[in-house]
């Protein structure tokens, strides 16, 4: 396990190394720099400010010396917002995200599981129709649309909750944290209702069965753990899924996050934000799609990822 | 003596002329038998109809605003069904005319995706071995990329440009295409038939063009119907974020951003365009499943 855990970190290094030089190359191809603005600049001024980011050196010097930065875990200054460094920015908006991003897929996880399992278990009647129809539902709606919709009734007209801004408070969090999970809890359900479908058709559950096991039991302690397999298997997309649905739900509820902050910083030539995000990103998905292979090996004893048997 | 023989070589070979059925025939009879698919089809079939002659049924014209209606909802009497946006401009007009953008970077950009993702699945896993290795790892590292990002980069960079929204989202799609495909070949290359095409003197390319690609249609009609809806999201989540198509134009994405930012005051701006996306959202991952359900014997229960 170990041997296999230093061998997916270090494959973890050329990936962001192409990550990082793709990004650093197509953002610096885009037309406009940090420092165009309706009025001109004296051209000294102009000079003083590259001078300074270093933006009139060669483009490879550039390159070297911010990968250099990233080694040591230096983002370097935002372009635009003065003052600031990246470390900064992201040190502010990375809880606030990470925060709804993790109260969604725990709210998605509690409730697609169950549900997933309840539809499975009522295969082929009308309680498993209507409940597979509600998920396409939530999966065929974008979350730029459920958000609105949510904010006209839940704000609007209902009036319950704030239709936007952001604090740690439930009432301010909840409507971000819905939207995020709604189309998840339907992946997620739908996902659990298919594998525990072909567990409970597997020999195992039939032997437990059976030998007389209460149906309750069989449940729990037979065909839940095999069944969520491939809902752990889809954990590592919900993560990717929650970082770009940040970018809209942060925007729709103005929500100090870093998925604002890609957005802005883009419009911005905001070089080192842009860059910092993207980095911040790659990490994150590399990271939960390890961490997705260790729980699949833990949950499956099967799988081995040592050298002497053959993983999956 | 001869022509009785004939005579029952012929009956023999009249019996073997019944007709078979093929694969695609089974599969179309029993993707008709599933309610859902079929409502899922003819949603689609309406829709495509709307978003064709939709414009020319509105007496408006989506882009020249009716400068006595703002923001008004939808009424039969001004003749705007779906009421008009806060510049004036035909909300129905404007809805059709966005479906057309949206289902066109939907149908092209899928293209794209699969003529990229058939390809490079179908090398990879037809030469297998050092090749494959190669092709599968980079298609990983590729994948553990925050894709949506770059795509965002893109727009911004290169402008709002419509034929880079297609290359864009077909060429991040591509990669789920590659390893279905490349799994499906790495299956199909073993085949007995392959094997007396090569027999035959078949080249390397002709076997995937002429033997494997073929075979493979099956999981690719699934997996199209499943990716335009994804290509229709991408494109409207783009739209939203104000980086997709530009003024005149407009996609249902765009409709619904500006729909958002009239909610409080004009929600049927909001509505009209939602409702049209999310029930072709809708149709198609409806469609898709059916589809895999009756082209995959396997789980006929």
């Amino acid at each position: 396990m170990l041997n296999f855990s230093l061998k997916r970190l270090a494959s973890a290094v050329p990936t962001l190394f192409l990550l990082i030089t793709f990004a650093f190359f197509l953002i610096r191809i885009a037309p406009g720099g940090p420092f165009d603005s309706e009025r001109a600049l004296p051209p000294e001024i102009e000079a003083n400010l590259a001078a300074k980011y270093h933006l009139d050196e060669p483009l490879l010097f550039q390159y070297g010396r911010y990968l250099w930065q990233i080694v040591r875990l230096d983002f370097g200054p935002s372009f635009h917002y003065l003052d600031w460094t990246v470390n900064d920015l992201i040190a502010q908006g990375a809880p606030v995200s990470f925060t709804l991003g993790a109260l969604a897929l725990i709210l998605a996880l509690l409730i697609g599981i169950p549900i997933g399992a309840w539809a499975a278990f009522r295969q082929n009647r009308p309680a498993d129709y209507s409940v597979m129809s509600i998920a396409m539902i939530g999966i065929s709606v974008p979350n730029f649309v459920m958000a609105p919709l949510l904010i006209l009734l839940f704000a609007i007209i209902l009036g319950w909750l704030p239709a936007g801004g952001w604090e740690f408070t439930p009432s301010r969090m909840v409507l971000p944290v819905v939207t995020l999970a709604l189309p998840m809890i339907a992946y997620i359900a739908r996902i659990t209702r298919g594998s525990m479908i072909e567990v409970l058709h597997s020999s195992f559950i039939r032997t437990a069965r059976a030998k007389g096991m209460p149906e309750k039991d069989v449940l729990i302690h037979h065909a839940l753990k095999p069944a969520l397999l491939p809902v752990i298997s889809y954990l590592g997309p919900a993560a990717a899924a929650i970082l770009t649905g940040s970018v809209v739900v942060e925007r729709i509820f103005t929500i100090p996050g870093i998925g604002s902050y890609f957005v802005q910083g883009a419009l911005n030539r905001d070089y080192t934000l842009v860059m910092g995000v993207v980095i911040l990103y790659g990490i994150l998905i590399i990271l939960f799609n390890f961490l997705v292979d260790l729980l699949y090996a833990w949950l499956d004893p099967r799988i081995r990822y040592d050298d002497a048997e053959i993983g999956p | 003596m001869n022509e009785v023989v004939r005579d029952a070589f012929e009956q023999a070979l009249d019996t073997r002329r019944i007709k078979g059925r093929s694969l695609y025939v089974d599969a179309w009879h029993r993707l008709l038998k599933n309610r859902a698919a079929v409502a899922a089809l003819i949603i689609l079939g309406v829709m495509i109809m709307l978003v064709i002659v939709g414009p020319m049924l509105s007496q408006w014209d989506h882009e020249i605003p009716d400068w006595d209606n703002y923001s008004t909802p939808p009424s039969l009497e001004t003749g705007h069904v779906f009421g008009t946006d806060a510049l004036g401009r035909d909300l129905f007009a404007r809805t059709m005319i966005g479906g057309r953008i949206s289902l066109l970077v939907g149908l092209v950009a899928t293209l794209v995706s699969l003529v990229i993702g058939i390809s490079y699945g179908a090398v990879a896993g037809y030469f297998g071995g050092r090749v494959d290795n190669l092709m599968m790892r980079s298609v990983d590292a590729i994948y553990a990329m925050p894709f949506m990002f770059f795509v965002i980069l893109l727009m911004v960079i290169f402008g709002r440009n419509i034929f880079l929204i297609f290359v864009a989202i077909g060429a991040i799609n591509w990669l789920d295409m590659a390893r279905i495909v490349r799994g499906q070949t790495l299956s199909l290359k073993n085949k007995d038939f392959v094997e007396a095409a090569r027999a035959c003197g078949a080249t390397e390319f002709q076997i995937i063009r002429r033997h494997i690609v073929p075979n493979l249609l099956g999981v690719v009609v699934v997996y199209v119907t499943l990716t335009i809806p994804q290509v229709i999201l991408v494109e409207s989540f783009l739209s939203f974020l104000g980086l997709g198509v530009q003024e005149p134009l407009t996609s249902w994405g765009a409709l619904v951003n500006e729909g958002a930012q009239e909610l409080e005051t004009a929600p049927w701006s909001l509505l009209f365009p939602a409702g049209f996306l999310a029930a072709t959202l809708f149709a198609f991952n409806f469609l898709g499943d059916g589809l895999r359900d009756a082209l995959d014997p396997k789980d006929r229960l």
